[in-house]
C-alpha cells in the first residue's frame, strides 16, 4: 500500500474523532434550539465553567477564594481535600443542574414570547456573564483536567496497522475514549427522547408549546430539563477538551467552530449535528493534508469550516437535515 | 363542597348526572374590551353542551377560561364542586380537562401514535430518573398506556396511519387525531373548538358520529363550540348561545331554537 494513502486513512480517521468532539458541543445548541428556540450563545462557556467546576471539586477548590481572600483578608485558597473523579462529576452535574434552573428562573422565564433575536442576546449576555462567574469562582489559570482518562498513543492500532501497512496509524486513546462517550451520549439521549414521558414531553414542547400545555406539560420544567441536558453534554465536552488542551478561556471557542456544525447539519436536528461535526472533522483534516499544506502555505484548518459554512449558507440554507424553510404566500 | 346537583335524562333517555363544571358570572376582558359579560352556564356529568353563537361572540374565549388559557378579571370558575384558584392551562389539563383547538395545534414533526400517547402523559406517574434509567415501573407503565392510546386508535378508527408523521396527514384526518390525543388522556371534561370547520360534509358527518360514540361508549362530558347550527341541534343536549360576549339564551336544542333574541343575533337585526 503506497504510504500517501495510508497517511490519507489516518488523517480521516483523526478527523473523524476531531469531528465527534465538535458533534458533541454542536449537540447541546441543538438540545436548546429545539425546546425553546433559544440559539444558547453561552453553550461554549458552560463547557469551559463545567471543567472549571470540576477541576475545582476534584481538587478541593475554596469557590470566590479571591473574592474572600480580598474581603476577608485572609488567605484561604484550598479545603485541602481532593474528590474522586466519579463524585466530583456527579456534584458537577448537580451544579449544572442549579444553573440551568437560574438561567431559567432570572433570565428567560421573563422572556417568554420575545424576539429570537432577544433571545439570542440574552444568552450573549449570559456568555459573558458565566465566564466572569467563572474566573471569579475558581481563577483564571490554565489547569489541566485529569479524571484518568486514557491519553497517549493506542499501542494496539499502532501495531497492527504497521502489520497491515507498513506503517502505525497514530491514535491518541482520549479520542477514541472521546468518541466512545460520544456515541454513548447521543444514543442515550435518543432513547430518552424517544422512548419516555418526559422525552415525549421535550419533544411535545418542541413542536408546540399550545398543544403540549393542552396535555399537561409544564414549559418551565421542559425548558429547566432542557438546559440541565446542555449543561451535562457541556460537562461531557469540558471533559474531552479539558483532558486534550487543558481548561482555559480557549475552550469557550470551541463554541464558534460548532457554529458551522450546525450550519451543516441544521439547528433542528440531532442526527444533523453529528454528521455535520463529523463533516467539518474530517473536512478540515483531510483538506489541510491534501490541499493546504502542500499548496496553501498550512493553517488552513482555522477558516475550513466557516468556508464549508459559507458555501452551504449560499446553496443550502436550511442545512443537510434541518427543517426545510417553506415560505407560504 | 358545593350541590352538583341531581341530573336529568335526556330525549334520548340518557341518564345526565351532577355539575362538573360551573361558570359563574365570567368576565373577560382584554384591554377595554369585554370579550365576556357576566356569563353563568354550567356542563353536567355525561352530557354533550353546546356553546353557539355568530363570530366574536366570545365562544373561543370561553372556552379557553374553561382550559386556563385566559385568566378571566371576574367571577369563578367550580370544578368538580370546589372554586378553582387560577392556574395554568397545564396544570388544569393534569386536573382532567382535555382540549382540542380550532386551528389544530398537533406535534407535526411526530407520529399519529406519538401525537395520542402525549395525551396520556398526565397519567404517567414515575419518576425523571427512573424514568431515564428505564428501570422500575416505567416500562410497565409504558405498555399500559400505549393499550389505552391503541384502543383509542382503533376507536377512530385510524389504525392505518399510527405510524404516518402528522404533517403529511389531510386536514380532517388531523382534526381526529386531535381528538384522539384528548380522548387519550380519559378526560372528565372534553372541550372542542370548532370540531368541524372547515370539513366537507361526509367528514363533518363522520366527526358528528365520533362525538356521539365517544360520549356513549366512554361516558365522556363534552363542550364543544360550533358554528353549524344543523349539527349543534343534533348533537347538543343543552346549548349556550352568545353574542356580543353575553349569554342570549340557554336551554336545550329546541328551546333555544324558539328563543327570539337568538333568532335575531343569527338572521341579524340592528343592535342598538
Amino acid at each position: 500500500m503506497p504510504e500517501q494513502l495510508a497517511f490519507t486513512i489516518e488523517v480521516f480517521l483523526n478527523g473523524l474523532m476531531a469531528g465527534v468532539l465538535y458533534a458533541l458541543v454542536a449537540l447541546g445548541f441543538v438540545l436548546i434550539y429545539k425546546a425553546s428556540g433559544i440559539f444558547n450563545f453561552a453553550q461554549g462557556v458552560m463547557a469551559l465553567f463545567a471543567a472549571m467546576t470540576l477541576y475545582g471539586i476534584m481538587n478541593g477548590q475554596v469557590p470566590f477564594a479571591h473574592l474572600i481572600n480580598a474581603i476577608f483578608g485572609t488567605e484561604i485558597h484550598y479545603f485541602g481535600w481532593n474528590v474522586p473523579a466519579l463524585a466530583a462529576i456527579l456534584l458537577t452535574i448537580a451544579v449544572m443542574i442549579l444553573l440551568a434552573w437560574m438561567v431559567q428562573r432570572f433570565i428567560f422565564r421573563y422572556l417568554v414570547g420575545q424576539e429570537p433575536i432577544i433571545l439570542f442576546m440574552a444568552t450573549i449576555g449570559l456568555a459573558y456573564f458565566l465566564e466572569g462567574v467563572g474566573d471569579l469562582m475558581w481563577g483564571s489559570d490554565i489547569k489541566t483536567l485529569d479524571v484518568g482518562l486514557p491519553q497517549g498513543i493506542n499501542e494496539t492500532i499502532d501495531e497492527v496497522t504497521f502489520g497491515w501497512f507498513g506503517y502505525g496509524f497514530f491514535i491518541d486513546n482520549l479520542d477514541i475514549v472521546a468518541s466512545v462517550v460520544a456515541i454513548i451520549l447521543v444514543a442515550a439521549l435518543v432513547m430518552f427522547a424517544q422512548y419516555t414521558k418526559q422525552g415525549r414531553a421535550m419533544r411535545a414542547v418542541a413542536d408546540d408549546h399550545q398543544a403540549a400545555l393542552s396535555v399537561g406539560v409544564s414549559l418551565n420544567f421542559i425548558w429547566i430539563l432542557v438546559w440541565s441536558l446542555a449543561g451535562f453534554v457541556a460537562l461531557v465536552a469540558g471533559i474531552m477538551w479539558g483532558a486534550k488542551s487543558g481548561v482555559q478561556f480557549s475552550l469557550s471557542l470551541i463554541a464558534l467552530k460548532a457554529l458551522p456544525v450546525l450550519m451543516l447539519g441544521g439547528f433542528t436536528s440531532i442526527p444533523g449535528a453529528i454528521v455535520g461535526g463529523l463533516i467539518i472533522g474530517v473536512g478540515e483534516k483531510l483538506f489541510e493534508f491534501l490541499i493546504g499544506a502542500p499548496y496553501l502555505g498550512g493553517a488552513t484548518e482555522n477558516w475550513f469550516a466557516y468556508m464549508l459554512a459559507l458555501l452551504f449558507l449560499v446553496f443550502r440554507p436550511q442545512g443537510l437535515f434541518g427543517e426545510k424553510i417553506i415560505e407560504r404566500v | 363542597m358545593l350541590d352538583q346537583g341531581d341530573g336529568y335524562i335526556t330525549e334520548d333517555g340518557r341518564k345526565i348526572g351532577g355539575v362538573v363544571m360551573e361558570m359563574r358570572n365570567i368576565t373577560l376582558r382584554f384591554g377595554g374590551v369585554e370579550a365576556i359579560k357576566d356569563i353563568s352556564f354550567d356542563i353536567r356529568e355525561g352530557e354533550i353542551r353546546a356553546i353557539i353563537g355568530p363570530n366574536g361572540a366570545g365562544k373561543s374565549s370561553m372556552l379557553n377560561v374553561i382550559s386556563g388559557f385566559y385568566v378571566p378579571q371576574e367571577g369563578q370558575v367550580f370544578y368538580k364542586g370546589a372554586p378553582r384558584p387560577p392556574m395554568k392551562p397545564y396544570q388544569v389539563a393534569q386536573q382532567g380537562i382535555a382540549r382540542t383547538f380550532q386551528n389544530i395545534a398537533l406535534f407535526e414533526g411526530m407520529s399519529v401514535l406519538d401525537n395520542v400517547m402525549t395525551g396520556r402523559l398526565t397519567h404517567m406517574k414515575t419518576g425523571l430518573f427512573s424514568q431515564a434509567l428505564w428501570v422500575g415501573k416505567s416500562e410497565k407503565e409504558e405498555t399500559e398506556n400505549r393499550e389505552v392510546a391503541e384502543k383509542i386508535i382503533d376507536f377512530l378508527e385510524i389504525q392505518a396511519i399510527r405510524k404516518t408523521p402528522v404533517s403529511r396527514l389531510p386536514y380532517g384526518l388531523k382534526k381526529r387525531v386531535e381528538l384522539a390525543r384528548a380522548l387519550a388522556a380519559e378526560p372528565s371534561l372534553l372541550l372542542l373548538d370548532e370540531p368541524m370547520a372547515g370539513m366537507n360534509v361526509e367528514e363533518k358527518e363522520d366527526m358528528s358520529r365520533f362525538i356521539l360514540d365517544v360520549n356513549d361508549e366512554f361516558g365522556t362530558t363534552i363542550a364543544l363550540i360550533e358554528h353549524d347550527m344543523g349539527v349543534v341541534m343534533d348533537l347538543s343536549d343543552r346549548v349556550v348561545v352568545m353574542d356580543y360576549g353575553k349569554k342570549i339564551g340557554d336551554g336545550t336544542p329546541a328551546e333555544v331554537r324558539g328563543n327570539q333574541a337568538v333568532i335575531d343575533a343569527y338572521l341579524g337585526v340592528a343592535h342598538d
